[in-house]
């Protein structure tokens, strides 16, 4: 039920949302903390901030599933803050709310992050909870059922939807035989499979120090904080015990893949390979995908095809970079009598920048765009922590944020039209849901 | 992007009811009125160097026209085309061009247009706003294809998501008279016929300075945003024909009414119902309050009622909960919902609802449910000061749904003295089926299986 808040928002959300590129409010002063059992976090002070957030991810989401019980990490997420020691779930949620803390976990492809928020004055309730929720998780039986037949229901809602058809297609295409083929929520028959040991066997090997990343947005002073992540995941293991996960690359490009459904609208997802968030030239991949398809209301795609021609709602594009692979993806949705027009838009507007390259006045304006509004990504405690996070794990240094400006400005036009052809010329992956007409299905 | 607009609205107003007095007061909210009669709203955030801008406009789908459902929205959309002094998405552009970003919402009574950027650009951000409250230019070539945006917002939000359909049919059979009961993106056989005219006689007839609430939130005072007012919307003409905003009210309520909608895209069946119930423009002092405090002992979270009864102790349901949409200018909605485990019929989660509400109409609330509902909305509005867009859209909605700041500024005081008796007066009261709606979602395979079990 608790949609963001605008009742009819213009564009779709995704637009500028995957890169988690760190931002600048010029004051903003980050901490190392490192505590005395050699936890580190990253802090920013808010002096008189009457609440705390922590974000933190442990390295090895979905992608440390069971071959055959994905869901697993999804499933341990929706349980860890469902009861812990000897606390029962019951307990557990009632002590959370009789102080308004907030803890929460979610499982990606490559991460199983959490979050807290609490108000100062309740803060060492809520590090015990957090504490409890991660070394000492229940996993009772009656509430592993009680989320597994939650999980079922969204899975049996999701076999319908065409937007999570198209998804699901697309990725388990790309990634066959890999992990990122399996869906992060699992299937009905998946998540039906999956046992307490696998939930307990999950958490033992991912929920490790040597896997975890912290940020920290609040008024704690750096000595406070350092007891406190001592406190918190100081018993966790040094080490986890992560399966290797090949380095990959989508597979199947050039194909279409048509799958029917009986709805007015279909769902188009195209995608190929992206460029690596180590690789040098990531940032002009990002401003390039920002010309095709990224977050303003004058990129490419909602030009040609939602502005000029009328043809769809919402269309994106956006990179990827994953821990093992990187991609390039775009979406849109249009009614099946103009499915066939949209796609032919969407794949010339790619096909042209990677011939074409961005113009210079694009080049000009996108980099205006990027750096004017990195500062608003760092709006709300929980954004800044996040951010904190992302940034440790690409390993970018603690002094990114500060720099990513520049590194924007540094990019060239050469550098933009090099990188056009070589992100956007790779060939693409073609997924569609619906009746669409003028959609023929090849490869696959 | 699964938002369905009666959800949208529902958690506007969730988040609505979330700040805290207190965080007001510490935040030192700011107001005035400009002499058109513009009224200004300054939020100070002095922690980054950004703003957020916002315009709502006193008008939603609720005034709209007979026979003209989903001009509001449409509208909203062509904002964005230009104006005489600005064509052709200037301030887009300019925006664009030095990192802002924007965005508009529509509900039902409410139209809203903002956009965040750093604070040295506040004064750019009202003059284009200044500029489209009456400069708006509107071409055919540019209004056809914006209708085919809006139908396919129209596909994605409501076509192809079948709870979506269901949900429009409920908001219709439970307003019998008021204009509520039409979706805010419009009935479609009414959106693929609305055009230019119509849009620019909406525009005409509610865009106004004293139609409309503009909202400041960020580093920014109240002196510097009342000079930058008066220079840019103060220009503008107040409207002498602007109507009080009257629409048809609800007659009393007499029927149980139920509705399905079967579809083979329905893979999971799920059942939802609305009450009409008073919103905090419409109820008596402290009324709205008590509903907002039994929303969510009934329905919010893991350890409301319906939560723990059905989902966590009898397992009958995978989910349950409910919510209030208090910020309404009329008569509004109390809203359930729960999604039954494979094998029990729609009908028997049905009566296992009615058996929650049943239970606490009959034997109150607990002292213990009481306090943690009242700290846990209370805390909410404290957290909510760490989002000046989440503070600039709080006092928005409320004051286009007329509130005034102190009202809004006072209402964790209001949370605060909500007793237990006023609780179960509202749960007797307003949890009465003859006042609601319900709506299941099925298809007729699932049909067929319930009928053989």
């Amino acid at each position: 039920m608790n949609m963001p808040a605008a009742a009819s928002l213009r564009i779709g959300l995704a637009a500028a949302a995957v890169l988690a590129a760190a931002v600048c409010a010029p004051a903003m002063h980050i901490e190392r903390v490192v505590s005395p059992g050699g936890i580190e976090a990253w802090l920013v002070r808010a002096p008189s901030s009457p609440q705390i957030s922590f974000e933190f991810a442990f390295r090895g989401g979905a992608n440390q599933d069971p071959v055959d019980k994905a869901g697993v990490a999804s499933m341990v997420a929706a349980l860890l803050d469902e009861g812990a020691g000897d606390i029962d779930s019951r307990h557990f949620r009632e002590r959370l709310e009789d102080k308004a803390i907030e803890i929460s976990f979610r499982a990606g492809r490559d991460h199983l992050s959490g979050s807290l928020k609490t108000l100062r004055e309740n803060s060492d309730e809520a590090f015990d909870l957090l504490r409890l929720s991660l070394t000492a998780p229940r996993f009772d039986l009656a509430d592993v059922e009680r989320i597994r037949s939650q999980m079922l229901s969204g899975l049996r809602r999701e076999t319908t939807s065409p937007n999570d058809i198209a998804s699901r297609r697309w990725w388990a295409t790309a990634f066959a035989g890999h992990p990122y083929g399996r869906a992060v929520k699992g299937t009905l028959d998946t998540v039906a499979a999956i046992t307490g040991d696998d939930l307990r066997t999950y958490a033992r090997r991912v929920l490790a120090r040597g896997a975890l990343k912290v940020g920290v947005v609040g008024d704690i002073a750096p000595a406070e904080l350092a007891a406190v992540l001592d406190r918190v995941f100081g018993s966790l293991p040094a080490a986890p015990a992560l399966s290797d996960i090949a380095p990959t690359r989508p597979k199947g490009l050039g194909s279409r893949i048509v799958v029917d459904l009986d709805v007015p609208q279909a769902v188009v997802i195209v995608g190929g390979a992206g460029i690596a968030r180590k690789d040098p030239d990531f940032m002009a991949a990002f401003i390039v995908n920002h010309i095709l398809g990224g977050g303003s209301f004058s990129s490419r795609l909602y030009r040609e095809v939602r502005e000029e021609r009328g043809l769809a709602y919402s269309v994106y594009s956006t990179l990827v970079p994953l821990d093992y692979a990187s991609l390039f993806m775009s979406t849109t949705a249009t009614r099946k009598e103009q499915a066939g027009q949209t796609l032919d838009v969407v794949e010339q507007q790619i096909k042209r920048l990677a011939q074409e390259g961005p113009t210079e006045d694009e080049l000009g304006k996108a980099k205006s765009y990027l750096k004017g509004s990195y500062a608003l990504r760092f709006d709300t405690s929980g954004n800044i922590a996040s951010q904190l996070v992302a940034v440790q794990f690409e390993d970018l240094g603690i002094d990114y944020i500060a720099r990513r400006n520049d590194l924007v400005d540094a990019v060239t036009l050469a550098d933009v039209r090099r990188i056009a052809k070589r992100l956007l010329d790779g060939g693409l992956l073609v997924t569609v849901v619906g009746r669409p007409q003028g959609v023929e299905g090849k490869g696959g | 992007m699964a938002a369905l607009l009666s959800g949208a609205l529902i958690a506007l107003t969730l988040l609505a009811s979330v700040i805290s007095g207190a965080a007001a007061e510490k935040a030192k909210v700011a107001h005035f009125a400009l002499s058109n009669g513009l009224d200004v709203v300054v939020i100070p955030d002095r922690r980054a160097p950004i703003v957020t801008h916002m315009i709502w406009y006193k008008v939603g789908s609720a005034d709209e026209p007979w026979g003209k459902s989903g001009i509001a929205h449409f509208l909203e959309h062509l904002m964005f085309k230009g104006t005489e002094k600005n064509p052709s998405g200037r301030f887009s552009k300019t925006l664009a061009a030095f990192g802002g970003v924007e965005n508009a919402f529509t509900s039902n009574d409410y139209t809203g247009y903002y956009q965040r950027a750093a604070r040295e650009h506040l004064e750019a951000l009202m003059a284009f706003e200044a500029d489209r409250m009456t400069g708006l230019v509107l071409t055919d070539s540019v209004v056809g294809p914006e209708l085919n945006v809006v139908l396919e917002e129209q596909n994605t939000r409501v076509a192809n998501n079948p709870a979506a359909r269901l949900g429009e049919d409920v908001a219709a059979a439970l307003f019998l008279n008021h204009t509520y009961g039409r979706p805010v993106i419009g009935w479609r056989h009414e959106i693929e016929k609305l055009n230019r005219e119509d849009a620019l006689d909406f525009y005409r007839r509610f865009y106004a300075p004293n139609n409309a609430i503009v909202v400041v939130a960020g580093d920014v005072t109240e002196e510097v945003v009342r000079d930058i007012a008066e220079r840019t919307y103060g220009k503008i003409a107040r409207r002498a024909d602007l109507k009080p905003r009257q629409r048809p009210q609800e007659p009393e309520q007499r029927s149980v009414r139920q509705v399905t909608l079967s579809d083979p895209q329905v893979a999971q069946p799920s059942l939802q119902r609305s009450y009409l119930v008073p919103s905090y423009s419409t109820a008596k002092p402290g009324a709205a309050e008590a509903i907002e405090v039994l929303a969510h002992i009934l329905g919010g979270g893991s350890n409301s009622r319906l939560y723990r009864t059905l989902v966590a102790e009898t397992g009958i349901a995978t989910n349950a909960g409910g919510w209030y949409q208090g910020t309404a200018l009329d008569m509004t909605k109390l809203g359930i919902y729960a999604t039954p485990r494979p094998g029990v019929t729609l009908a028997q989660l049905e009566t296992q609802v009615d058996a929650v509400i049943a239970k606490l109409i009959a034997d109150g609330i607990t002292s213990q449910e009481l306090e943690r509902t009242k700290l846990r909305l209370i805390a909410d509005a404290v957290y909510a000061q760490d989002n000046q867009s989440s503070m600039a859209r709080w006092y928005g909605a409320a004051l286009a749904t007329g509130a005034t700041v102190e009202e809004v500024s006072a209402w964790p005081d209001r949370i605060r003295s909500v007793t237990a008796p006023a609780v179960e007066a509202a749960a007797r009261q307003w949890l009465d089926r003859r006042r609601s709606v319900t709506g299941y979602l099925t298809n007729d395979a699932v049909k067929r299986e319930e009928k053989r079990s």
